[in-house]
């Protein structure tokens, strides 16, 4: 599918205003709920998810438990009224895929020899969506954990590059993902570097992928400041009065 | 489920054997409640209400379909909760279960059997045509009393909705639309509509501006919960004292201070006079909560 409006336009002006290296605005919360052990409330430009992390509890059902290691179970879902038509309550196979990459992404970075036959569960609730669900989810995913006291390797975090107008940027919005010509989200652990997740759609050559996949690395980092920052505004106070 | 809740009951009856709450407040008395509207863009209406911890999350989206054989000219509203695994750690994923159930069709209920939405002036094309409402609740956060939140929220919702015509108006053909124009001026006689949903054509009549115009409502009423804990009646119930109330009742009360719809719950019972005490409660905090929904929306 074409669009007929410009994605891009000759000074490299994005239909929002972006410059090509742009993110969009993001404001992360943490520990925004009263039951859960962890939460997260994330605004990723038109973007809104809600994170809560239960666990380490007992695994259910059984059989699912691993004896060694404890599991990590994410449960991607989209409000019906979070997009433009109506979306039929529950899980469809979009968010299935997309729980079962996030839970193996957030496997590598949760300690989970610590916990053997437990599950972490991490509910990822879209509620208002636009473009890079996976991204925000997963990013709000990492601050719920941190909030959970969840041991963890690092604070994994995600963002997507892409292909629109011949031109690689950074984080795709509403029409650029639509109308554009590659989308390329990844998560990775910022400390080492090591991705966490990847999927690409759309037709890059290689010295195009080789661009985005920086642009994206370089967008996570940014990101990543972002999740630390909401964080230490959740504990620094809390921090101050232990230190008393 | 099981050790926990009998030592908490024993805890909550002495506390409230001296007119005692477990977080201070009086029988009758409502945690803080919060109302934000317009907190979903992609959602025709929408609302966050806050009771205390409780958060709950409403979304309207519209869409226009076919009305029931048997009510060609009437709009078709659906209401459904979802308890999501985020809410409580004894929620799981799956279809609903009959609590959410339960919690759907008592929102729906009072939505409906009260007229709030006017649901015939929905109508686009007789038996053909007419707008659909969904109204999709999510429970964010449960620290109890799901029936208010949620029942505050839809109606936060609806009256903030506004219905999508600029959307929709490419998939009307030309008797639909001089149909709707037919039914439009019922609702340009409801008051607070004043804005033309169908503007002046322009001077080559090729394009005609449309505005999204909100949903055409009436003065709704509103629910208050109690439970009954032993003899004690307490309003709006948090998680502790919700899991070993015996009985729950609630009440919606309209503008007038008439009763709108009711639903007892739980295998305890009530007497006479305990539902006198919390009919007397439902029209008090009903009256403070309509304050409070009417600033939400701006009235």
């Amino acid at each position: 599918m074409k669009s007929d409006r410009e994605l891009i336009n000759s000074e490299g002006r994005r239909l929002d205003g972006r410059s090509p290296h742009d993110l969009r605005k993001i404001k992360i919360e943490a520990g925004v709920l009263h039951r859960a052990d962890g939460s997260c409330s994330l605004e990723w430009g038109g973007n809104k998810v809600l994170v809560a992390v239960y666990g380490p509890r007992e695994a259910v059902p059984r059989h699912v438990q691993n004896p060694l290691k404890a599991i990590v179970q994410a449960r991607y879902n989209m409000a019906a009224f979070s997009v433009e038509d109506r979306k039929r309550p529950g899980p469809d196979r979009r968010s299935v895929e997309i729980s079962k990459v996030i839970s193996e992404a957030l496997e590598k970075v949760v300690l989970i020899e610590q916990f053997p036959r437990a599950s972490i569960d991490v509910n990822i609730e879209v509620l208002d969506a636009e473009a890079g669900t996976r991204c925000a989810g997963l990013t709000a995913a990492g601050v719920a954990l941190v909030d959970a006291g969840i041991p963890l390797r690092d604070i994994p975090v995600a963002c997507a590059a892409g292909k629109i107008g011949g031109r690689v940027v950074l984080d795709l919005g509403k029409e650029e993902d639509n109308f554009g010509d590659a989308d390329l989200p990844i998560a990775i652990s910022p400390r080492t570097g090591e991705v966490l997740l990847l999927q690409m759609d759309g037709h890059l050559t290689i010295d195009e992928f080789n661009e985005a996949f920086d642009l994206a690395m370089k967008g996570c980092y940014e990101v990543s400041e972002i999740q630390k920052k909401a964080i230490l505004q959740k504990y620094q106070s809390a921090a101050a009065e232990v230190q008393e | 489920m099981t050790i926990v809740p009998a030592i908490k009951r024993d805890y909550i009856t002495k506390l409230a054997e001296q007119g005692k709450r477990i977080d201070g407040r009086g029988f009758d008395q409502y945690r803080p409640i919060e109302i934000e509207t317009k907190v979903v863009n992609k959602a025709e209406g929408s609302a966050r209400v806050k009771i205390g911890n409780t958060q709950v999350l409403c979304g309207i989206k519209m869409d226009i379909g076919e009305p029931f054989p048997d009510t060609p000219t009437t709009g078709v509203m659906s209401t459904a909760a979802e308890f999501v695994p985020l809410a409580s750690p004894d929620f799981e994923s799956g279809p609903p279960r009959e609590d959410a159930i339960e919690l759907a069709r008592v929102v729906d209920r009072g939505v409906r059997e009260s007229q709030v939405i006017q649901l015939e002036k929905l109508c686009i094309t007789p038996g053909e045509k007419v707008w659909l409402v969904f109204i999709d609740i999510h429970i964010l956060d449960y620290d109890g009393n799901l029936f208010d939140a949620a029942s505050l929220a839809a109606l936060a919702a609806l009256l903030t909705t506004k219905v999508p015509i600029s959307r929709f108006i490419k998939n009307l053909d030309e008797k639909d639309r001089a149909s709707w124009q037919q039914q439009l001026q019922d609702i340009y006689t409801i008051p607070g509509i004043d804005e033309a949903p169908f503007g002046s054509d322009d001077t080559n009549n090729t394009q005609v501006t449309i505005n999204d115009f909100p949903l055409p409502m009436i003065e709704p009423p509103i629910s208050c919960t109690a439970v009954k804990i032993n003899d004690f009646v307490l309003f709006d119930s948090c998680f502790d004292e919700e899991i070993i109330a015996d009985a729950r009742l609630t009440v919606a009360t309209d503008h007038k201070g008439d009763i709108r719809a009711m639903q007892k719950g739980l295998s305890g019972s009530f007497s006479r006079e305990e539902i006198q005490k919390v009919i007397k409660g439902a029209l008090d905090n009903g009256q403070e909560i309509r304050k409070i929904l009417n600033h939400s929306i701006g009235k």
